[in-house]
Protein backbone atom coordinates (compact mmCIF):
# COMPACT_ATOMS: atom_id res chain seq x y z
CA UNK A 1 0.00 0.00 0.00
CA UNK A 2 1.30 3.55 -0.92
CA UNK A 3 -0.76 5.88 1.49
CA UNK A 4 0.53 8.84 2.88
CA UNK A 5 1.72 8.78 6.17
CA UNK A 6 -1.11 10.15 8.98
CA UNK A 7 -2.35 13.23 8.28
CA UNK A 8 -0.92 15.36 11.03
CA UNK A 9 -3.73 18.34 10.73
CA UNK A 10 -6.13 16.42 11.73
CA UNK A 11 -8.41 18.17 8.62
CA UNK A 12 -12.79 17.71 9.13
CA UNK A 13 -15.46 19.28 7.04
CA UNK A 14 -18.37 20.52 8.57
CA UNK A 15 -21.69 20.94 7.02
CA UNK A 16 -23.89 23.87 8.37
CA UNK A 17 -27.63 24.57 7.53
CA UNK A 18 -26.82 24.28 3.23
CA UNK A 19 -29.09 24.19 0.79
CA UNK A 20 -28.54 23.63 -2.55
CA UNK A 21 -30.12 23.85 -5.61
CA UNK A 22 -29.79 22.75 -9.34
CA UNK A 23 -30.96 25.10 -11.97
CA UNK A 24 -34.29 26.41 -10.15
CA UNK A 25 -35.02 22.73 -8.57
CA UNK A 26 -34.34 22.43 -4.89
CA UNK A 27 -32.44 19.66 -3.67
CA UNK A 28 -32.76 19.78 -0.01
CA UNK A 29 -32.78 22.44 2.52
CA UNK A 30 -31.04 22.97 6.06
CA UNK A 31 -28.24 19.68 5.92
CA UNK A 32 -25.81 19.74 8.83
CA UNK A 33 -23.30 17.08 9.41
CA UNK A 34 -19.76 16.61 10.68
CA UNK A 35 -17.26 14.58 9.66
CA UNK A 36 -14.18 14.34 11.69
CA UNK A 37 -10.65 13.23 10.75
CA UNK A 38 -10.48 9.82 9.95
CA UNK A 39 -14.52 9.64 9.35
CA UNK A 40 -15.82 7.38 6.42
CA UNK A 41 -19.29 9.21 5.48
CA UNK A 42 -21.39 7.44 3.25
CA UNK A 43 -23.83 9.50 1.43
CA UNK A 44 -27.21 7.75 0.23
CA UNK A 45 -30.20 9.05 -1.73
CA UNK A 46 -32.48 8.26 -4.97
CA UNK A 47 -30.63 9.65 -8.44
CA UNK A 48 -31.20 13.28 -8.43
CA UNK A 49 -31.80 13.51 -4.61
CA UNK A 50 -28.21 15.40 -5.14
CA UNK A 51 -25.48 13.60 -3.93
CA UNK A 52 -23.54 15.03 -6.94
CA UNK A 53 -24.20 18.63 -6.09
CA UNK A 54 -23.64 18.13 -2.60
CA UNK A 55 -19.81 17.00 -3.34
CA UNK A 56 -19.27 19.51 -6.11
CA UNK A 57 -20.35 22.16 -3.93
CA UNK A 58 -17.66 20.30 -0.94
CA UNK A 59 -14.85 20.30 -3.75
CA UNK A 60 -15.73 24.22 -4.07
CA UNK A 61 -17.36 23.85 -7.98
CA UNK A 62 -19.95 26.00 -6.93
CA UNK A 63 -21.10 28.83 -3.90
CA UNK A 64 -23.72 27.43 -1.94
CA UNK A 65 -27.11 29.74 -1.42
CA UNK A 66 -27.13 28.95 1.65
CA UNK A 67 -25.26 27.39 4.89
CA UNK A 68 -21.81 26.72 5.14
CA UNK A 69 -18.76 24.12 4.36
CA UNK A 70 -16.45 24.67 6.68
CA UNK A 71 -12.98 23.32 6.29
CA UNK A 72 -11.50 22.53 9.83
CA UNK A 73 -7.55 22.65 9.95
CA UNK A 74 -6.78 23.22 6.56
CA UNK A 75 -5.98 26.45 4.98
CA UNK A 76 -6.51 26.16 1.65
CA UNK A 77 -9.16 23.18 0.73
CA UNK A 78 -8.82 22.70 -2.67
CA UNK A 79 -5.44 21.86 -2.27
CA UNK A 80 -6.52 19.23 0.43
CA UNK A 81 -9.22 17.86 -1.13
CA UNK A 82 -9.30 15.05 -4.17
CA UNK A 83 -12.79 14.78 -6.17
CA UNK A 84 -13.40 11.76 -8.07
CA UNK A 85 -16.33 12.39 -10.19
CA UNK A 86 -18.39 10.60 -12.73
CA UNK A 87 -15.85 11.80 -15.19
CA UNK A 88 -12.70 10.06 -14.64
CA UNK A 89 -10.87 13.13 -16.35
CA UNK A 90 -8.79 10.80 -19.10
CA UNK A 91 -7.02 11.94 -22.91
CA UNK A 92 -7.35 8.73 -24.75
CA UNK A 93 -3.93 9.59 -26.53
CA UNK A 94 -2.01 9.72 -23.08
CA UNK A 95 -0.93 6.34 -21.92
CA UNK A 96 -1.68 5.38 -18.69
CA UNK A 97 1.64 6.09 -16.86
CA UNK A 98 1.58 9.60 -18.00
CA UNK A 99 -1.43 10.19 -16.54
CA UNK A 100 -0.07 9.10 -13.01
CA UNK A 101 3.15 11.50 -13.71
CA UNK A 102 0.68 14.38 -14.77
CA UNK A 103 -1.35 13.98 -11.57
CA UNK A 104 1.45 13.76 -9.45
CA UNK A 105 2.82 17.48 -10.97
CA UNK A 106 -0.94 18.75 -10.80
CA UNK A 107 -1.84 17.88 -8.25
CA UNK A 108 1.15 17.09 -5.93
CA UNK A 109 2.48 14.01 -5.33
CA UNK A 110 5.70 11.84 -5.89
CA UNK A 111 6.22 10.95 -9.80
CA UNK A 112 8.80 8.21 -8.90
CA UNK A 113 6.04 6.28 -7.18
CA UNK A 114 4.02 6.14 -10.23
CA UNK A 115 5.18 2.28 -10.64
CA UNK A 116 3.69 1.25 -7.18
CA UNK A 117 0.74 3.04 -7.65
CA UNK A 118 0.11 1.54 -10.58
CA UNK A 119 0.77 -2.04 -9.33
CA UNK A 120 -1.97 -1.03 -6.10
CA UNK A 121 -4.80 -0.33 -8.94
CA UNK A 122 -3.72 -3.36 -11.07
CA UNK A 123 -2.64 -1.42 -14.12
CA UNK A 124 0.59 -2.52 -14.39
CA UNK A 125 0.05 -4.25 -17.42
CA UNK A 126 -1.19 -1.60 -18.95
CA UNK A 127 1.56 0.66 -18.03
CA UNK A 128 2.03 1.87 -21.55
CA UNK A 129 -1.06 1.45 -23.56
CA UNK A 130 -3.16 4.64 -24.24
CA UNK A 131 -6.11 5.54 -21.98
CA UNK A 132 -8.41 5.26 -25.03
CA UNK A 133 -7.55 1.01 -25.30
CA UNK A 134 -8.98 0.77 -21.66
CA UNK A 135 -12.02 -0.61 -20.58
CA UNK A 136 -14.95 1.61 -18.70
CA UNK A 137 -13.31 -0.43 -15.35
CA UNK A 138 -9.91 -0.04 -16.10
CA UNK A 139 -10.41 3.72 -16.73
CA UNK A 140 -11.94 3.97 -13.03
CA UNK A 141 -9.25 2.44 -12.02
CA UNK A 142 -6.99 4.78 -12.95
CA UNK A 143 -8.82 7.38 -11.93
CA UNK A 144 -8.60 5.86 -8.17
CA UNK A 145 -4.73 6.00 -8.85
CA UNK A 146 -5.36 9.89 -8.44
CA UNK A 147 -5.67 9.45 -5.07
CA UNK A 148 -3.20 7.33 -4.48
CA UNK A 149 -0.42 9.56 -6.34
CA UNK A 150 -1.30 13.02 -4.80
CA UNK A 151 -1.85 12.53 -0.77
CA UNK A 152 -4.73 14.75 0.25
CA UNK A 153 -6.78 14.37 3.55
CA UNK A 154 -10.41 15.09 1.87
CA UNK A 155 -11.68 12.36 -0.68
CA UNK A 156 -14.69 13.33 -2.14
CA UNK A 157 -15.82 10.09 -3.91
CA UNK A 158 -19.14 9.87 -6.85
CA UNK A 159 -20.16 6.68 -6.82
CA UNK A 160 -16.84 5.42 -6.55
CA UNK A 161 -17.22 2.08 -7.59
CA UNK A 162 -18.95 2.49 -10.75
CA UNK A 163 -18.06 0.00 -13.40
CA UNK A 164 -15.32 -1.79 -11.19
CA UNK A 165 -15.30 -5.21 -10.76
CA UNK A 166 -15.64 -7.50 -7.60
CA UNK A 167 -11.73 -7.13 -7.06
CA UNK A 168 -11.34 -3.41 -7.18
CA UNK A 169 -14.38 -3.11 -5.24
CA UNK A 170 -12.57 -4.49 -2.52
CA UNK A 171 -9.52 -3.00 -3.24
CA UNK A 172 -11.17 0.14 -3.24
CA UNK A 173 -12.51 -0.39 0.02
CA UNK A 174 -9.35 -1.01 1.41
CA UNK A 175 -7.83 2.08 0.17
CA UNK A 176 -10.50 4.12 2.15
CA UNK A 177 -10.60 1.84 4.87
CA UNK A 178 -6.33 2.80 5.34
CA UNK A 179 -7.22 6.42 4.13
CA UNK A 180 -9.45 6.78 7.15
CA UNK A 181 -6.46 4.83 9.40
CA UNK A 182 -4.80 7.35 8.18
CA UNK A 183 -6.46 10.17 9.93
CA UNK A 184 -8.23 11.09 6.43
CA UNK A 185 -11.53 11.88 5.72
CA UNK A 186 -13.68 10.11 3.05
CA UNK A 187 -16.94 11.21 2.19
CA UNK A 188 -18.81 9.13 -0.71
CA UNK A 189 -22.30 9.15 -2.62
CA UNK A 190 -23.09 5.33 -2.84
CA UNK A 191 -25.72 2.61 -3.87
CA UNK A 192 -23.94 0.00 -2.69
CA UNK A 193 -22.11 -0.24 0.60
CA UNK A 194 -18.49 0.47 -0.05
CA UNK A 195 -16.97 -1.99 2.14
CA UNK A 196 -15.80 -0.08 5.30
CA UNK A 197 -18.21 0.50 8.35
CA UNK A 198 -19.42 4.22 7.62
CA UNK A 199 -19.07 6.14 10.49
CA UNK A 200 -22.12 7.94 9.22
CA UNK A 201 -24.71 7.59 7.11
CA UNK A 202 -26.42 10.67 5.51
CA UNK A 203 -29.42 10.12 3.89
CA UNK A 204 -30.52 12.87 1.04
CA UNK A 205 -33.78 13.19 0.01
CA UNK A 206 -35.82 15.03 -2.50
CA UNK A 207 -37.43 17.92 -0.57
CA UNK B 1 5.32 25.50 -10.58
CA UNK B 2 5.20 21.61 -10.75
CA UNK B 3 1.84 21.93 -11.77
CA UNK B 4 3.09 24.60 -14.31
CA UNK B 5 5.56 22.30 -15.99
CA UNK B 6 3.05 18.90 -16.03
CA UNK B 7 0.62 20.69 -17.57
CA UNK B 8 2.65 22.27 -19.93
CA UNK B 9 4.08 18.50 -20.97
CA UNK B 10 1.69 17.17 -20.74
CA UNK B 11 -0.64 19.16 -23.51
CA UNK B 12 2.54 19.90 -25.32
CA UNK B 13 2.51 15.83 -26.16
CA UNK B 14 -1.36 15.27 -26.34
CA UNK B 15 -0.97 18.18 -29.80
CA UNK B 16 1.42 16.06 -31.21
CA UNK B 17 -0.15 12.60 -30.29
CA UNK B 18 -0.96 10.60 -32.92
CA UNK B 19 -0.69 13.04 -35.52
CA UNK B 20 -3.18 14.94 -34.54
CA UNK B 21 -4.43 18.44 -32.92
CA UNK B 22 -0.75 20.46 -34.24
CA UNK B 23 -0.27 19.22 -37.82
CA UNK B 24 -3.92 20.07 -39.03
CA UNK B 25 -3.46 23.92 -38.63
CA UNK B 26 -0.07 24.02 -40.07
CA UNK B 27 -1.64 21.94 -42.67
CA UNK B 28 -3.98 24.74 -43.27
CA UNK B 29 -1.92 27.66 -42.93
CA UNK B 30 0.32 26.44 -45.38
CA UNK B 31 -2.18 24.75 -47.85
CA UNK B 32 -3.94 28.49 -48.10
CA UNK B 33 -0.89 30.27 -48.44
CA UNK B 34 0.70 28.05 -51.12
CA UNK B 35 -2.95 28.07 -53.42
CA UNK B 36 -3.37 31.99 -53.51
CA UNK B 37 -0.25 32.20 -55.94
CA UNK B 38 -1.77 29.44 -58.12
CA UNK B 39 -4.95 30.83 -57.55
CA UNK B 40 -4.16 34.75 -58.44
CA UNK B 41 -1.48 34.07 -61.42
CA UNK B 42 1.76 35.22 -61.49
CA UNK B 43 1.77 38.83 -61.63
CA UNK B 44 4.29 39.27 -58.99
CA UNK B 45 3.71 43.47 -58.56
CA UNK B 46 -0.08 41.83 -57.50
CA UNK B 47 1.07 38.95 -55.42
CA UNK B 48 3.54 41.43 -53.50
CA UNK B 49 0.82 43.49 -52.53
CA UNK B 50 -1.61 40.71 -51.92
CA UNK B 51 1.05 38.60 -50.17
CA UNK B 52 1.51 39.70 -46.45
CA UNK B 53 -2.40 40.26 -45.54
CA UNK B 54 -3.16 37.21 -46.71
CA UNK B 55 -0.38 35.02 -44.81
CA UNK B 56 -1.71 37.26 -41.53
CA UNK B 57 -5.25 36.09 -42.10
CA UNK B 58 -4.56 32.53 -43.04
CA UNK B 59 -2.53 32.51 -39.75
CA UNK B 60 -5.21 33.77 -37.32
CA UNK B 61 -7.97 31.48 -39.25
CA UNK B 62 -5.33 28.57 -38.38
CA UNK B 63 -4.82 29.48 -34.91
CA UNK B 64 -9.04 30.08 -34.56
CA UNK B 65 -9.51 26.64 -35.45
CA UNK B 66 -7.84 24.95 -33.02
CA UNK B 67 -9.48 26.88 -30.35
CA UNK B 68 -12.84 25.34 -29.95
CA UNK B 69 -11.68 22.00 -28.20
CA UNK B 70 -9.29 23.92 -25.83
CA UNK B 71 -11.10 24.02 -23.15
CA UNK B 72 -14.10 21.97 -24.53
CA UNK B 73 -12.42 18.63 -24.04
CA UNK B 74 -11.25 19.20 -20.30
CA UNK B 75 -14.51 20.11 -19.43
CA UNK B 76 -16.25 17.35 -21.21
CA UNK B 77 -14.33 14.54 -19.65
CA UNK B 78 -13.40 15.46 -16.43
CA UNK B 79 -10.25 17.06 -16.79
CA UNK B 80 -11.43 20.60 -15.66
CA UNK B 81 -12.16 19.41 -12.73
CA UNK B 82 -8.88 18.45 -11.71
CA UNK B 83 -7.14 21.75 -12.88
CA UNK B 84 -9.20 23.64 -10.57
CA UNK B 85 -7.97 21.63 -7.75
CA UNK B 86 -4.70 21.86 -8.67
CA UNK B 87 -1.22 23.06 -6.30
CA UNK B 88 -0.86 26.43 -8.62
CA UNK B 89 -3.11 28.54 -9.47
CA UNK B 90 -5.68 28.16 -12.39
CA UNK B 91 -4.24 31.45 -14.31
CA UNK B 92 -0.80 29.58 -14.00
CA UNK B 93 -2.11 26.56 -15.46
CA UNK B 94 -3.97 28.16 -18.56
CA UNK B 95 -0.90 30.14 -19.12
CA UNK B 96 0.57 26.60 -19.49
CA UNK B 97 -1.67 25.42 -21.58
CA UNK B 98 -1.16 28.68 -23.77
CA UNK B 99 2.30 27.67 -24.21
CA UNK B 100 2.08 24.90 -25.20
CA UNK B 101 -0.14 25.59 -27.96
CA UNK B 102 2.16 28.49 -28.93
CA UNK B 103 5.36 25.71 -28.93
CA UNK B 104 2.83 23.28 -30.40
CA UNK B 105 1.54 25.18 -33.06
CA UNK B 106 2.25 29.21 -32.66
CA UNK B 107 6.12 28.61 -33.48
CA UNK B 108 5.67 25.73 -36.03
CA UNK B 109 2.80 28.25 -37.76
CA UNK B 110 5.54 31.31 -37.50
CA UNK B 111 8.30 29.04 -39.32
CA UNK B 112 6.01 27.86 -41.93
CA UNK B 113 5.70 31.54 -42.59
CA UNK B 114 9.09 31.46 -44.18
CA UNK B 115 7.86 29.49 -47.09
CA UNK B 116 4.68 31.28 -47.26
CA UNK B 117 6.46 34.52 -47.92
CA UNK B 118 8.37 33.10 -50.10
CA UNK B 119 5.04 31.31 -52.37
CA UNK B 120 4.18 35.09 -51.76
CA UNK B 121 6.69 36.96 -53.48
CA UNK B 122 8.54 38.24 -50.68
CA UNK B 123 12.24 39.50 -50.73
CA UNK B 124 14.57 37.03 -49.09
CA UNK B 125 15.85 39.92 -46.35
CA UNK B 126 11.95 40.02 -45.39
CA UNK B 127 11.96 36.66 -44.07
CA UNK B 128 13.47 36.65 -40.72
CA UNK B 129 10.95 39.54 -40.10
CA UNK B 130 8.31 37.93 -40.90
CA UNK B 131 8.60 34.75 -39.44
CA UNK B 132 9.39 37.07 -35.88
CA UNK B 133 6.55 38.97 -36.34
CA UNK B 134 4.39 35.92 -37.36
CA UNK B 135 5.97 34.50 -33.21
CA UNK B 136 4.92 37.58 -31.64
CA UNK B 137 1.39 37.58 -33.07
CA UNK B 138 0.69 33.86 -32.31
CA UNK B 139 1.25 34.48 -29.00
CA UNK B 140 -1.11 37.42 -29.10
CA UNK B 141 -4.01 35.71 -30.90
CA UNK B 142 -3.52 32.61 -28.61
CA UNK B 143 -4.08 34.69 -25.39
CA UNK B 144 -7.18 36.09 -26.64
CA UNK B 145 -7.89 32.74 -27.93
CA UNK B 146 -7.79 31.67 -24.46
CA UNK B 147 -10.30 33.85 -23.20
CA UNK B 148 -12.48 33.32 -26.05
CA UNK B 149 -11.98 28.95 -25.90
CA UNK B 150 -12.97 29.56 -22.00
CA UNK B 151 -16.11 31.34 -22.37
CA UNK B 152 -17.71 28.98 -24.97
CA UNK B 153 -16.24 25.86 -23.41
CA UNK B 154 -19.83 24.88 -22.53
CA UNK B 155 -21.44 25.71 -25.43
CA UNK B 156 -21.74 22.60 -28.04
CA UNK B 157 -20.45 24.05 -31.83
CA UNK B 158 -19.16 26.53 -29.92
CA UNK B 159 -16.55 27.55 -32.70
CA UNK B 160 -19.22 30.75 -34.09
CA UNK B 161 -19.23 31.86 -30.62
CA UNK B 162 -15.41 32.53 -30.29
CA UNK B 163 -14.99 33.61 -33.62
CA UNK B 164 -17.10 36.15 -32.59
CA UNK B 165 -15.26 36.79 -29.18
CA UNK B 166 -12.26 36.81 -31.01
CA UNK B 167 -11.69 38.73 -34.36
CA UNK B 168 -12.13 42.03 -33.43
CA UNK B 169 -9.34 41.16 -30.85
CA UNK B 170 -6.97 39.59 -33.69
CA UNK B 171 -7.76 43.39 -35.55
CA UNK B 172 -4.37 44.56 -33.80
CA UNK B 173 -2.11 41.86 -34.89
CA UNK B 174 -3.33 41.59 -38.46
CA UNK B 175 -3.05 45.13 -38.63
CA UNK B 176 0.18 45.72 -37.31
CA UNK B 177 1.46 41.95 -38.50
CA UNK B 178 0.71 43.34 -42.09
CA UNK B 179 2.52 46.10 -41.63
CA UNK B 180 5.83 44.32 -40.66
CA UNK B 181 4.88 41.93 -43.61
CA UNK B 182 4.99 44.62 -46.24
CA UNK B 183 8.22 46.31 -45.17
CA UNK B 184 6.11 49.59 -43.64
CA UNK B 185 8.00 51.18 -40.89
CA UNK B 186 8.78 47.59 -39.62
CA UNK B 187 10.82 48.73 -36.42
CA UNK B 188 7.47 50.22 -34.68
CA UNK B 189 5.37 47.79 -36.20
CA UNK B 190 7.10 44.85 -34.39
CA UNK B 191 7.36 46.73 -31.38
CA UNK B 192 3.60 47.41 -31.07
CA UNK B 193 3.32 43.74 -32.23
CA UNK B 194 5.12 42.69 -29.38
CA UNK B 195 2.89 44.81 -27.05
CA UNK B 196 0.17 43.04 -28.69
CA UNK B 197 1.56 39.72 -27.59
CA UNK B 198 2.53 41.04 -23.93
CA UNK B 199 -0.25 42.39 -23.12
CA UNK B 200 -2.78 39.35 -24.48
CA UNK B 201 -0.46 36.94 -22.60
CA UNK B 202 -0.58 38.49 -19.18
CA UNK B 203 -4.91 39.47 -19.50
CA UNK B 204 -5.53 36.63 -21.13
CA UNK B 205 -5.25 33.66 -18.94
CA UNK B 206 -6.85 35.64 -16.26
CA UNK B 207 -10.15 36.26 -17.72
CA UNK B 208 -9.76 32.54 -19.31
CA UNK B 209 -9.42 30.88 -15.82
CA UNK B 210 -12.07 33.44 -14.25
CA UNK B 211 -14.31 32.10 -17.24
CA UNK B 212 -13.51 28.10 -16.43
CA UNK B 213 -14.57 29.08 -12.31
CA UNK B 214 -17.75 29.75 -14.34
CA UNK B 215 -18.19 26.66 -16.33
CA UNK B 216 -17.12 23.98 -13.83
CA UNK B 217 -20.48 24.63 -11.99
Amino acid sequence: MNLAGPFQDKPGVRIEALSLQRGSRRLFDDLSFTAPPGAYVELRGANGAGKTTLLRAIAGYMQPRQGRIVFENTDEPALSLHYLGHLNGLKGAASVRAHVRYWAGLLGGAAMLTDEVLEDVGLTRQAELPARVLSQGQGRRLALARLLIAPRPIWLLDEPAAALDADARRMLGQFVEAHCEAGGVALAAVHEPLGPTPAQSISLGAV
Amino acid sequence: MNAFIATFMRDFALLWAGGGGALAPLGFFLGATVLVPLAMGPDRALLAAAGPPLVWIAAALAVLATLERLFQADLEDGSLDQLLLSQSPLELIVLAKGAALWCAIGLPLALAGAPAAIALQASPEQIGVIVASLGLGMAAFIGVGLVGAAVSAGVKRGGVLIALIVLPFFAPPIIFGSAVAAGEDVGAALAILAGCALGASALGPLAAAAALRLQAE
